[in-house]
């Protein structure tokens, strides 16, 4: 009779102490998550497609996917340097003009209204690149070629196209090597062109490329480890290549669930893409950077989250005479005196456009698939003739 | 005949060793530094040394204080003593590789007819008034006027006074050590109007390993050349309101006064826009409501947010100290010079961070190519930083200002020049690749021939003794 009585009150106990404990741990937990948030103000993006030519469309289509996605959460494009080796939207090979697409059945549009490409076509060198990431460029680049960061920007480099040990492959005819590219981001990190650096690279071989960094606070993922080829994902049978490679994809529709209030970590980003989804074995290295993974926000450096500060100090001036005073005071400004100074969240987050690529209606074939049909089946009855017509029927 | 044939092909045998030892001494000797002089990169000399001197440039900053005295307000044997200049000088401690001393040179006087006049006057203010009039103050300095203990100037309970303009007022004492402690109470003074540890602390922010996330730190802007401020209007509803401000009136009125009292620390450019966040719904009809934006009010909130902007504190006064109420530019000249301290040893860590890193750059990736006007930038900074702390030394704000500017323009032309961008990286394996097709085809036969003319030398060596 005790016994049970003992055991329940020993349980409740047991129950009650591990609530306070838990509480007591989020607690300090929040406080640590207070103390380690990241000191930056601004965002930038450095967006590189290193491939020409039509059968490299998925480069193109992963860069402006990740375009997409940062310009979503909030990155506005004065701060995005945009490196696109080639025109895919208006090749002449491109079956659906002005348009890049990144699903199969042409289901989501990567290109949309307001791309802007900084540096187009022939632009995209290495030579330009180490220019734009060091800020070594001559006066008369104008602002949007110029990545103007300073020692509080947190700042997104993406990279694709083919890559090998050690190297990138620029337009086919030059390439960049991981000591250029760990040299480059020293320069920058000596001049404090950055706060925090995350690095993604999706090529053949990339985890190479991330080997001989050695500046502090930079993080970088890759979508292959060194002797592992990259796969692209799918083929669009109208359009005819390969519409994006597998990491980019998944990275893709991980940030699509992303919204600029999101908590998700670095560490959910490290988990896109296994190996059973990307055949290749995606890599990380995290151990230049100050803070834990778990404490890093994705929107630290795919969104763009504004601080603001609200002050209560006013200086006291006289009136002059001469402006004439207004008696008639905006009722905006009574209101906000009344509510308590805060910064609301002022994004309306729930609503935050959920892209999932939509499935295209079924429409039926078009003309040309008719008239081919019809073609043959012409040519058929002509070639055997009709009276064969009553094998069939 | 055939003793002529092998005398024939001895000489040409004799002649072949030649040409070959002939080639190889051209390839050797003239070719191998031929080869090195043209492909080496061409580094202009750069003053390493004096770079690395900089991290150990020891800061004075001087305030040169002029003290007056009145009749009153020191024992008699104290005033014969009168002029002299005392010295205090302190360092501040903060963790940063550069000393920074802190250097208040107080030159004791007595007053002027004048000046006694001006300060037996009723009220405090009436007596800057009259002192204002007659000389402007060099930037950075400070004047300070010891009163009577029993003197009306002041509010009974106030020891001192700190006003707009370059001066205070501080309270004597009949008392054997007036000197001392009237000198304590006037470093306090100047300390409050010129430099303290928060006021380096704050300009150094970047610096110093402190933790990065105080907003007060991160709030200031950083110093720069010019500065471009613009206000913009939000209207997200022109449908129901028709907002209208006098936003040039405003400007002129009152941000132009501020930005003129601060054009010691930079150019400024002000413009302003509208937002009208609902173009497509903007048409005009009753419904508008009028609305005129109080600018006085605006700008009141805006200039305080300014002086935050630029890093301009609350100034910490010493206790039983009146401050005076601000100018109508809403800020006072020693808040002025304050920022021209600050911001001057800001551009000195700046600039010195700048060539440092520099110069390990160019030390760790010798293939960079450092050009002729990128070296006289470097020597140009390195003379403006020495230039600047020369003056600071000195007492001249206003020049060291000027010339801490210059130091951190040179050193930053230098190290963002576009031609110090390094492509030349080569990885072994490629420099093998290059190189080989081209020596090798040149070199095998001549290290062969040389390898072939030593044995044989060699051997004509041993035959000789073979025999004997």
């Amino acid at each position: 009779m005790a016994a049970p009585c003992f055991f329940s009150r020993l349980w409740r106990a047991a129950l009650a102490l591990l609530a306070l404990g838990s509480l007591a741990a989020s607690q300090i937990e929040d406080q640590a998550k207070q103390f380690f948030r990241s000191g930056h103000t601004n965002n930038w993006a450095v967006l590189v497609c290193t491939s020409r030519f039509w059968f490299n469309y998925r480069h193109v289509a992963n860069t402006l996917s990740v375009y997409r996605s940062v310009k979503r959460l909030g990155i506005p494009d004065s701060h995005i340097v945009l490196m696109l080796a080639d025109d895919m939207a208006c090749n002449a090979r491109n079956p659906k003009p002005a348009t890049v697409f990144s699903h199969k059945n042409m289901e989501l549009n990567v290109y949309g209204d307001d791309v802007e490409v900084d540096y187009r076509s022939y632009e995209v060198t290495v030579e330009n690149f180490l220019r734009v990431l060091t800020g070594r460029i001559p006066p008369s680049t104008p602002r949007s070629k110029r990545l103007l960061s300073d020692d509080r920007s947190n700042i997104l480099i993406y990279m694709t196209g083919h890559g090998g040990n050690g190297f990138l492959k620029f337009q086919d005819s030059e390439e960049i090597t991981n000591i250029e590219l760990a040299d480059a981001f020293e320069q920058m990190w000596q001049k404090r062109r950055y706060n925090e650096l995350l690095f993604i690279i999706d090529t053949c071989q990339g985890a190479s490329m991330y080997e001989r960094f050695y500046s502090p606070n930079i993080m970088a993922l890759a979508s292959s480890q060194v002797g592992e080829d990259s796969l692209s994902h799918q083929p669009d049978p109208a359009i005819g290549v390969h519409l994006m490679d597998r990491y980019t994809f998944y990275v893709l529709e991980f940030l699509e669930e992303i919204n600029p209030a999101s908590q998700t970590n670095m560490n959910d980003l490290f988990q896109v893409c296994p190996k059973s989804l990307c055949v290749s074995t995606p890599g990380h290295r995290t151990d230049l950077f100050q803070r834990d993974p778990k404490h890093v926000l994705i929107t630290d450096f795919f969104g763009s989250v504004r601080k603001v500060e609200i002050t209560t100090e006013t200086l006291s001036l006289q009136r002059d005479s001469q402006i004439t005073e207004s008696s008639y005071k905006e009722d905006r400004m009574d209101e906000e005196l009344m509510e308590p100074l805060k910064y609301a969240e002022q994004l309306p987050v729930a609503q935050i456009i959920h892209q999932k690529p939509k499935l295209k209606d079924w429409h039926p074939p078009g003309g040309f698939i008719l008239g081919l049909w019809a073609l043959i089946i012409m040519v058929f009855f002509k070639t055997y003739g009709i009276k064969h017509m009553k094998f069939i029927f | 005949m055939a003793a002529v044939g092998a005398a024939a092909t001895h000489l040409d045998v004799v002649r072949g060793k030649r040409a070959a030892l002939f080639f190889a001494a051209v390839a050797i000797l003239l070719g191998l530094p031929l080869w090195w002089k043209t492909t080496e990169t061409y580094r202009a000399p750069l003053p390493y040394s004096q770079i690395s001197a900089l991290n150990a440039l020891q800061l004075r900053l001087m305030v040169p204080v002029t003290v007056v005295f009145t009749r009153d307000s020191i024992p008699l044997d104290d005033q014969e003593k009168l002029p002299f200049t005392v010295v205090h000088e302190r360092e501040i401690p903060l963790k940063y590789k550069m000393k920074i001393k802190c250097r208040f040179q107080k030159a004791y006087r007595r007053a002027l007819d004048h000046e006694e006049e001006a300060l037996s006057s009723g009220s405090v203010h009436e007596a800057e008034a009259m002192l204002a009039e007659l000389k402007e103050q060099a930037e950075g300095s400070l004047t300070v006027y010891v009163i009577s203990e029993y003197s009306s100037l002041l509010p009974q309970d106030m020891m001192s006074y700190i006003g707009p303009e370059r001066t205070a007022v501080v309270r004597g004492i009949m008392h054997r050590e007036a000197f001392n402690i009237i000198g304590r109470r006037i470093i306090q003074i100047a300390q409050a109007m010129s430099l303290t540890e928060d006021v380096l602390a704050a300009a150094l922010a970047d610096h110093l390993p402190e933790d990065k996330w105080s907003s007060d730190k991160r709030r200031p802007l950083k110093s720069s050349l010019g500065y471009e401020i613009t206000f913009s209007l939000l209207n997200p509803d022109p449908k129901s309101h028709d907002v209208h401000w006098d936003i040039e009136g405003a400007v002129q009125h009152y941000v132009w006064p501020f930005l003129n009292a601060l054009s010691a620390a930079g150019n400024f450019s002000v413009d302003s826009q509208v937002y009208n966040i609902d173009p497509k719904a903007y048409n005009a009809s009753e419904l508008p409501v009028r609305v005129e934006v109080d600018m006085v009010q605006v700008m009141e909130v805006f200039l305080a947010q300014l002086r935050l902007l630029f890093g301009i504190a609350q100034p910490q006064v010493p206790p039983k100290c009146l401050l005076s109420g601000p100018k109508n530019e809403g800020l006072m000249t020693w808040e002025l010079d304050q920022l021209l301290w600050a911001r001057s040893v800001e551009n000195l860590a700046t600039a010195t961070t700048t060539l440092t890193s520099l110069a390990q750059l160019l030390g760790k990736i010798s293939n960079i190519v450092i050009k002729d006007d990128v070296a006289s930038e470097v020597y140009r900074a390195v003379a403006a930083v020495q230039k600047a702390a020369e003056e600071l030394a000195s007492g001249h704000l206003s020049s060291a200002f000027v010339a801490s500017q210059e130091a951190v323009t040179s050193s930053e032309r230098a190290f963002f020049d576009p031609s110090l961008l390094h492509l030349l990286y080569f990885p072994d394996d490629q420099k093998f690749a290059i190189y080989i097709p081209l020596f090798l085809p040149m070199a095998v036969p001549i290290l062969l021939s040389l390898v072939k003319i030593f044995l044989e030398m060699h051997k004509s060596w041993r035959k000789p003794e073979k025999i004997d």
